[in-house]
């Protein structure tokens, strides 16, 4: 780790007016950002304390129905808070299937979007990689991409966003707050993260100075409390993070779909929704040839980036019918002993 | 420039001057407080090895920068027997043979102790292995912990979720 001057923020505005300067990175629970730059993945020059930020750590159910978290409420508080528990189900269970209870103890909400892809090229220092090192190339391509994009890649970069929490947070239409220079404004999550396209190295449509303030999720979120799942498959069943998963959300009006939610993680640099394959469940009744349908749909446009990630296509066809046949049965009265995790699943 | 920090330590008052912003939680401990039970197995946060208690939440001591801490309180695995008296999580784990070589022991006990007073997995063996994943054991001691947890979670206070 390269020494960096450190500087404790007293408001929002202090933090702000500090990330002006070049090479300046925020820390809240630092359990990514420390990672990196002990590994020298990122070496920040100034580092902004933003933990004693006042007033970012609450979680509120509003008045008009709608939920605002803190940017620095921990997992571990928003996944056991008993309102989100029972109003997003799946919100806590992705939570819960994330890290491990150390980790979720210290990460925070705002650390959690801002965290940067697992991909081993990206991490290790050394390869070509254009995120780090724009220009450089990319050393995945080709290579072991098991964790790799198989949506919205480019030939510049084809790795992942390896946030669970984020899944269920693009299904349910959530927006984040962000504070900078020029004033406070919001973008829909689904909006937040940006594709790799040309420009690798930019990977959200934050400014710089921008800080992430706060999540919310829209009245209209709670709709799907009785039918919400996220199912997630990965290496091991704890503490992993995920080869493909799916937040599958439905509401069910006499045996008939309402509104169907679908989004995936693993799958791309963001959290990969398909409004098509949602859209192609309304009004149908819940059955495996409807959801086997949506998931086609789904993954019409993947494209693996080589033979070695082609299997995540498929996995996630049939992950996205796992999820949504769950969903169907019911959100269970108890996160599962293992959440999200296909064992003990419908 | 040295930046004055505060930490309470196995309810203990420190004044602390940090020569250094690196300075992880998990150094401090171990090279200038010499408080050695926390250990640095992975030092990345994937072992679960430095687990500490800090004011009251089972962390990795290894990815937390002292400097932000100011005004924590800190339990480490020094701090948790009453004198000669163990700790029932302690007690249970020499019970129940919940080691090996003993390197990762103290974090696996930190790390139960904190499971416990989430209060979430009880007695239910498949939420205590879940809860505690986060810990390591490369002698493959698992069955000997999960019945170390099991015995000192049924002790503990019983909450009304344990299953």
């Amino acid at each position: 780790m390269i020494l960096f001057d450190y500087s404790r923020a007293s408001s929002v505005a202090d933090a702000i007016a500090a990330a002006r300067q070049p090479g300046s990175a925020f820390l809240a629970a630092g359990t990514n950002l420390v990672d990196l730059m002990k590994g020298g993945v990122t070496n920040p020059e100034r580092v902004i304390d933003i933990t004693r930020l006042p007033g970012l750590s609450g979680i509120e159910a509003r008045a008009d129905g709608s939920l605002r978290i803190g940017a620095l409420a921990r997992n571990s508080d928003v996944a056991d808070d008993p309102h989100v528990a029972r109003t997003y189900p799946m919100v806590a269970e992705a939570l819960l299937a994330g890290a491990s209870a150390q980790l979720r103890n210290a990460a925070t909400v705002g650390g959690n979007l801002m965290q940067r892809t697992r991909c081993q090229y990206f991490t290790d220092a050394v390869s070509p990689c254009n995120k780090r090192q724009p220009g450089s190339g990319c050393a995945a391509l080709g290579h072991a991409t098991r964790i790799h994009a198989v949506q919205g890649w480019s030939e510049h970069c084809i790795a992942t966003h390896p946030s669970d929490f984020c899944v269920p947070l693009a299904a349910l239409d959530a927006s984040v707050e962000i504070e900078g220079q020029g004033g406070k404004r919001s973008v829909k999550l689904t909006e937040f993260h940006l594709l790799p396209g040309d420009h690798p190295e930019r990977e959200t449509v934050l400014e710089p100075g921008e800080l992430v303030t706060a999540l919310t999720l829209p009245a209209e979120a709670a709709q799907f409390a009785g039918n919400a799942r996220y199912l997630k498959v990965r290496d091991r069943t704890s503490y992993a993070f995920a080869v493909v998963s799916a937040a599958a959300a439905l509401t069910l009006d006499g045996g008939r779909i309402g509104q169907a939610r679908l989004a995936f993680g693993g799958l791309a640099l963001k959290p990969w929704r398909v409004p098509e394959a949602e859209g192609s469940l309304a009004g149908k009744a819940p059955s495996p040839e409807a959801f086997a349908e949506a998931a086609r749909i789904a993954l019409d446009s993947a494209k693996p980036t080589g033979e070695a990630n082609a299997f995540k296509v498929e996995l996630a066809r049939r992950v996205a019918v796992r999820a949504l046949t769950s969903a169907a049965a019911g959100t269970p009265a108890r996160i599962p002993a293992l959440p999200a995790s296909p064992f003990g699943l419908v | 420039m040295t930046i004055p920090i505060r930490l309470t330590l196995n309810g203990k008052p420190h004044a602390i001057d940090l020569d250094d912003p690196r300075i992880t939680l998990l150094d401090l401990l171990r090279e200038r407080l010499g408080l050695t039970g926390a250990k640095k197995g992975c030092d990345r946060g994937q072992c679960g090895a430095c687990t500490v208690l800090v004011d009251g939440r089972r962390i990795n001591a290894c990815l937390q920068l002292a400097v932000s801490l100011d005004g924590a309180e800190v339990l480490t695995i020094e701090g948790l027997s009453e004198g000669d008296a163990l700790h029932p999580v302690q007690a249970a784990f020499i019970a129940h043979d919940g080691f090996q070589c003993g390197f990762c022991t103290p974090g696996q006990i930190m790390s139960a102790v904190g499971l416990i007073r989430e209060g979430r997995a009880g007695t239910d063996p498949e939420r205590i292995r879940e809860g505690m994943s986060g810990n390591l054991c490369r002698c493959g001691a698992y069955a000997g912990i999960l019945e170390a947890v099991k015995d000192a979670s049924a002790r503990m206070e019983p909450r009304e979720d344990a299953a």
